[in-house]
């Protein structure tokens, strides 16, 4: 097989005409601009990722992206209060709300009044324009790799949040980020959130992604998070984009010394979703879990890969995933551990783990170790399969009907796999999304 | 009353009930004995409605109804139980879950209303402490780590909450110390009520003087070869399966 350059497809011809008429109304400082220019140069030379680009391999973009939606416009006020009854109609989270609607923070939503002392809030959408200083010291740092998701997020990113929790702040009440997309015809979207936390600090980010069912929204987000020495972070995401929504979000962590951070990914109802993590340890003794789970039906399809960077000694690390496919759903999970030569008595490991209810379901499991120091502990493991037949009759012989039987063990499977969330107001919304979609598969 | 009329059955081209025929009467306790691999649990699971096994032939009636048509959950409602002779562990499921959802689904199915939280947990702890099962093993993983023992008390439990009309006891005794031999049997005589039917399979004969059997049954080679009183297991005992082994080849 030859491999010429493809030819581009509707949906990457429609992404590369519009960027030079938007970019003029993209929020920006000069900076900003040039580094706008350099990641759609970047995406000019990739196009949308495909199968046969490796860290893509089981998720191919271009194939699920037919055509480019749109650009979602700023939201008007029936925008805004479009966004507020999908608020309203979606499992609460307790916290401090702070919301992004299509890809623009909205303070008519977000409760500013509420912040915690030690926690300041501002629109990142602004602080592109005004030259705010983590704009240009971290903005890009955290989720850095060569990746046309970032790359196309970089270029043509409209505006969220920025998050900064003050040294030694032990902030309480949990943080919403809440990110929903809007509109009757399928948009895209790029938000963007820039969270730095404090050395000693300690904070909780419940972040959802909301969306109606109808529209083929395209959401693309980028996450970054520097949590400093001794800092304390737990981020637990929800997305419960729209059912015709193809998601791609990508989580940068960068951890001081001493700290540890856990994050969570929970995927229950869109299309398509691509969760990548890009995680780096930046300071000795810290501890990282990163962790998911997916419950799918139909066609769905979700993407968790990981990227744990072990740039330096005596730090442990721990990727675990669950997935519930049912029909004919395809789970994917790609964790990549690097030790680097300097990482000695690094402690890594990954397991996935995955439950099939059809024959038609499908997990691809791509684990990957690359270590190059050679004092550490790393492994992975993976299952994937049915449901155990032998403890099915065992609960249906004392009288579970066969749905309620595999319930009964999927739940079991799933609260597992939530065990890893800290806080119990979460765990316990989460457990109700899992019953939800459980009867309704009942 | 349960009969089982010439009942053939075979898992993955193995013959492993060969025409078996036997009834049990309402209120009746018969014991099946007989060697290793001769079929017991084989006969405990296809009542029971286990789906990896093919039945060739025969009838199992529940009061003249088919079971063998039924779904193993819809035997469980029509008052089929089988205490397992290996109970499993279900990871994750808490005991108390459990036995609120097998509970509910029976009633259900048999068009009875749910029982009220409080009624529900009165009679699990009623049930518990006669069989001597503490209550914190109930907020455990259904029998995960439970010791031998403690799962078969567990079965018993399951038995007396879910007040089957017909309960198979698959080697309950197996595992059991004395003191539990004596408790599971109490719990199992107090269900004897004239009505509920047993199905006792056991290797031992000491279990028989604790839960005394009206009809004792001989199996070899996938069929009844012997059937007598009490006084049969006392033989058996004595003499062993020899004569039996070859009677049935
Ligand atoms: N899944 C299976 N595949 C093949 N053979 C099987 C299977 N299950 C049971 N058997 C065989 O069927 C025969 C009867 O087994 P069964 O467990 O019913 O015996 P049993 O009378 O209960 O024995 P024990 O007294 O040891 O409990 C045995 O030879 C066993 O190996
Ligand atoms: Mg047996």
């Amino acid at each position: 097989m030859t491999d010429v350059t493809p030819i581009r497809t509707a949906a990457e011809s429609a992404i590369l005409s519009r960027f030079p008429q938007a970019k003029a109304s993209l929020p920006g400082t000069p900076a900003v601009a040039a580094l706008r220019e350099q990641a759609f140069g970047s995406f000019v030379e990739t196009g949308l990722p495909h199968r046969r680009v490796e860290k893509w391999k089981y998720t191919d973009l271009r194939a699920m992206m037919r055509e480019a939606a749109p650009l979602a416009a700023a939201p008007a006020a029936a925008d805004i209060a479009a966004a507020e009854a999908l608020l309203a109609a979606a499992p609460a989270f307790d916290g401090v709300a702070l919301t992004v609607v299509n890809g623009r923070f909205t303070p008519e939503l977000s409760d500013l009044a509420a912040l915690p002392p030690g926690v300041s809030v501002a629109d990142l959408g602004e602080a592109l324009g005004s030259g705010h200083p983590l704009v240009g010291e971290r903005m890009g740092r955290a989720a850095s790799a060569d990746d046309a998701a970032l790359a196309l997020n970089a270029a043509f990113m409209t505006g969220g949040v920025i998050v900064t929790v003050a040294d030694a702040v032990t902030v309480v009440s949990p943080l919403a980020l809440r990110f929903v997309t809007v509109g009757d015809v399928g948009a895209a979207t790029y938000p963007r959130a820039l969270l730095q936390v404090g050395a000693d600090a300690s904070l909780t980010v419940i972040e959802t992604h909301l969306g109606a069912d109808g529209p083929a929204h395209q959401t693309n987000t980028v996450v970054e998070i520097f949590a400093g020495d001794r800092s304390s972070l737990n981020h637990v995401r929800v997305n419960a984009a729209g059912a015709a929504t193809v998601d791609v979000s990508s989580l940068g962590v960068v951890l001081g010394a001493h700290a540890s951070a856990n994050t969570f990914n929970f995927v229950v109802n869109p299309a398509a979703a691509r969760h990548q993590v890009f995680f780096r340890f930046a300071g000795e003794h810290s501890t990282g879990n990163i962790s998911g789970a997916a419950m799918l039906k139909g066609r769905r399809h979700a993407d968790s890969t990981l990227f744990v960077d072990h740039a330096v000694p005596h730090c442990t690390s721990r990727e675990t995933f669950a997935h519930v496919l049912d029909g004919e759903a395809t789970g994917v999970f790609q964790g990549m551990i690097l030790v680097r030569p300097d990482a000695q008595k690094t402690d890594g490991k990954m397991m996935s783990r995955a439950v099939l209810l059809d024959d038609d379901a499908v997990m691809n499991n791509k684990p990957e170790l690359e270590i190059y120091a050679d004092d550490v502990v790393c492994g992975h493991g993976a299952t994937v399969g049915a449901l155990d037949e032998d403890l099915l009759f065992y609960l249906r012989a004392r009288g579970l009907p066969k749905p309620e039987a595999e319930a009964l063990m999927l739940a079991a499977f799933v609260g597992e796999a939530l065990e890893a969330i800290a806080h119990d107001g979460v765990r316990e919304t989460l457990e109700g999304m899992v019953d939800a979609w459980l009867k309704a598969r009942a | 009353m349960l009969e089982i009329r010439n009942l053939h059955v075979k898992i993955e081209d193995k013959k492993i009930l060969d025409g078996l025929t036997l009834t049990v009467n309402d209120g009746e306790v018969a014991a099946i004995m007989g060697p290793n691999g001769s079929g017991k649990s084989t006969l405990s699971y296809v009542i029971a409605g286990k789906e990896d096994y093919e039945v060739l032939d025969g009838e199992i009636l529940l009061d003249g109804e088919n079971v063998l048509e039924m779904d193993p959950d819809a035997r469980a409602a029509a008052g089929l139980f089988l205490a397992f002779q290996y109970p499993l562990e279900i990871p994750g499921v808490a005991t108390m879950s459990f036995l609120k959802a097998a509970m509910g689904a029976q009633r259900k199915a048999r068009g009875e209303e749910e029982l009220a939280v409080g009624e529900f947990l009165k009679r699990v702890r009623g049930a518990a402490d006669k069989l001597g099962i503490p209550q914190d093993m109930l907020k455990r993983g259904l029998n995960v780590g439970f010791s031998g023992g403690e799962k078969k008390r567990m079965e018993i439990l399951q038995m007396a909450l879910l007040e089957p009309r017909f309960c198979i006891l698959d080697e309950t005794d197996s595992g059991l110390d004395i003191d539990a031999l004596k408790v599971v049997s109490d719990g199992v005589n107090a269900l004897r009520d004239g009505k509920r039917s047993f199905l006792v399979i056991t290797h031992y004969q000491r279990l028989l003087n604790y839960i005394v059997p009206d009809s004792v049954h001989v199996m070899a080679h996938g069929k009844v070869v012997k059937s007598g009183g009490k006084e049969l297991a006392l033989e058996l005992e004595a003499n062993g399966y020899a004569d039996y082994k070859t009677l049935a080849a």
